[in-house]
């Protein structure tokens, strides 16, 4: 009884408010699509043209000024016969991936952990710990040249204290990837801070109970941080794996302009690309090049995806 | 109980031992760390300062014996490092502006108004973040080529104005957090969404908004690919090109090219040590959105 006379009003003016909105409701969608124009011109310009563009441009033979002419899967298959450098740069960038990539994420976890001890101070050390994530540019290459320099740097300098002999980082070709790992190294406080808001988030009642239980710190970080933080973990491989693949900038400016270093040893698959896009002009095959790029890191993402179930574990997932 | 009649024995056993020496290992990692991360800006700010015959003396000194101030006044000599500054100067202001009124424009829209496929197209702002800088790189020089754009600002300005994926995700999860009361309570009085946006929105998500500029500034002010790609005229060169050439004049001159490196990176440094908050800020909550 008085629920019905409690609800009946609300019904009608419900109703009512329902007829009377519905071109209400095709203005606020106008307003939407205004609110996100910019993005959807900007997506058509900067994004979906130029994708298009590259499609067909690299069935041909483009070079920017007279030609462009439909050559079907040449481009494919020069680069599969004929462009030796192609290969040695695929295989440089693979080399940087697997070990860079692996290497950043488990010190940014590491350090997020070592950070997440509720220790005094720890507001600083997170400051200088993120410091070189925020540093970058032709400014922090030119540093690592210097710190890398063989005889005067100061990596060799502290190498030299615990009695190693330092390799000549940058000259020496069998050293040049390491050291633009060495010095992606330094930055690894930007991965730090993604994992640090996400320990932060993990409940402290799985902890007090894994202490009843007598469990040793070493079996709660493996047993109850690392799956917690799975979801943050799997997001930051996948996202460097495509950052590692387009290594480009440090390969440019700490080899000779481009040249890609002593023995090609830092002929990246991007850099190769910029070659011949923008030093012989064959943009036709640059552009086919950046589709093989493209597929390639398209298919290691879908693989990430597959697998994430396997070891992501998302809280809530087994309570259903 | 136990705790009061704690004996000296009994106390190295205890957790709370463990517990005090496990906080003092982390601590001595945690300060060797800070000093290795430290040191390259320390050698930096050290071998500007040096003259070439002690950057070469070896074992090197932490410390320069002579403290030559002298070499920055040279390295500025060296250049036209004021064209190069108020370049990157006028690029960098137009950028940060364009990033924060079509990020939070954009943004307040995804976030704040119902419209029909509104979850497709923030799916596809979001796809876009997967998409490679590298496969749009040669297209996009081809259509400014194309629209005499080459050798002009515009390609490193206009771009801003459009909205990028990554800040219109920061902002968008930003504006969820403000009630929608709000929204109504403005719409009684008459308001549109045009003056919700830029009279409350923008003055409420402040925190996000400095995130936003601070990104930006920093991309802008370190961007080097962008001016290598559009940029020719010597006259027209930011710093980073300008930090290039200046490379390849003074070969192995440690000093200068460490003197040219810390003029350029200290805006960057001193703004992270003033704003780290919004630095911080803006990871958590793009962290908080994903773990």
């Amino acid at each position: 009884m008085e629920r019905i006379v409690i609800n009946k009003p609300e019904i009608t003016k419900k109703y009512k408010k329902q007829k009377a909105s519905s071109s209400l409701q095709r203005k606020e969608g106008l307003q939407g699509y205004l609110f996100i124009a910019p993005w959807i011109i900007g997506f058509l310009f900067f994004m979906a043209g130029p994708l298009l563009f590259s499609l067909y441009g690299s069935f041909t033979n483009f070079n920017i000024t007279s030609k462009m002419d439909f050559i079907g899967l040449d481009n494919f298959k020069k680069m599969f016969t004929n462009d030796p450098i192609i290969w040695l740069s695929l295989k440089n960038t693979l080399y940087y991936v697997v070990i860079s990539v692996p290497l950043t994420t488990a010190g940014a976890v590491v350090l997020a952990v070592l950070l997440n001890q509720g220790i005094k101070g720890m507001r600083v050390f997170r400051t200088i710990f993120y410091l070189p994530a925020v540093l970058s540019g032709v400014g922090v290459y030119l540093l690592w040249m210097q710190l890398l320099s063989p005889s005067s740097g100061l990596v060799n300098t502290l190498l030299g204290f615990v009695g190693i002999d330092g390799p000549a980082w940058l000259t020496d070709p069998s050293w040049t990837k390491n050291a633009l790992i060495f010095m992606k190294m330094w930055s690894v406080g930007g991965g730090m801070l993604l994992y640090l808001a996400s320990l932060q988030g993990v409940s402290q009642s799985l902890y007090e109970a894994a202490e009843i239980d007598g469990a040793t710190s070493f079996r709660k970080f493996f047993h109850i941080t690392l799956p917690m933080i799975t979801p943050v973990i799997f997001f930051d491989l996948v996202t460097s794996t495509i950052g590692a693949f387009q290594i480009f900038q440090e390969a440019y400016v700490m080899s000779e302009s481009g040249d890609g270093g002593p023995a090609n040893s830092l002929v990246f698959f991007n850099l190769h690309m910029w070659n011949k896009a923008f030093e012989v002009f064959d943009m036709g095959y640059a552009m086919a090049m950046s589709w093989v790029l493209f597929i390639i890191i398209l298919v290691l993402t879908v693989f990430n995806l597959k697998i994430a179930p396997r070891w992501v574990h998302y809280e809530g997932e087994d309570r259903k | 109980m136990s705790a009061v009649v704690q004996t000296k024995e009994n106390y190295f056993k205890s957790a709370n031992f463990k517990k005090k020496t496990g906080q003092a290992i982390v601590l001595i990692v945690l300060i060797l760390g800070s000093l290795l991360i430290l040191s390259p800006i320390w050698w930096m700010i050290a071998t500007s300062l040096k003259d070439m015959k002690e950057i070469m003396t070896y074992p090197p000194t932490f410390i320069p014996k002579e403290w030559h101030w002298e070499n920055y006044l040279i390295t500025l000599q060296k250049g036209p490092f004021l064209q190069y500054t108020l370049n990157t100067l006028f690029i960098t202001v137009f950028v940060v502006i364009g990033n924060v009124v079509a990020n939070s424009f954009i943004a307040y829209g995804f976030a704040k108004i119902h419209f029909k496929g509104r979850n497709v197209l923030f799916a596809c702002v979001l796809a876009t973040m997967m998409i490679p800088g590298f496969v749009t790189l040669v297209p996009q020089y081809v259509i400014y080529a194309k629209l005499g754009w080459l050798n002009t600002y515009l390609p490193l300005i206009l771009p801003a104005f459009f909205g990028s994926a990554f800040n219109i995700f920061l902002l968008r999860q930003f504006f969820l957090t403000i009630p929608n009361e709000l929204i109504e309570a403005a719409k009684i009085d008459g308001a549109n969404h045009l003056y919700i946006w830029w009279k409350i929105f923008i003055p409420l998500a402040k925190p996000a908004i400095a995130t936003v500029a601070i990104f930006s500034f920093n991309g802008a002010w370190n961007d080097f690919l962008g001016p290598l790609l559009y940029i020719n005229d010597e006259s027209l060169y930011t710093l980073q090109l300008g930090l290039q050439i200046f490379k390849g004049q003074n070969d192995t001159q440690w000093n200068f090219l460490m003197a040219g490196s810390l003029m350029v990176l200290l805006p960057v440094i001193t703004l992270f040590f003033f704003f780290q908050r919004y630095f911080i800020e803006g990871m958590n909550l793009t962290a908080g959105s994903k773990g």
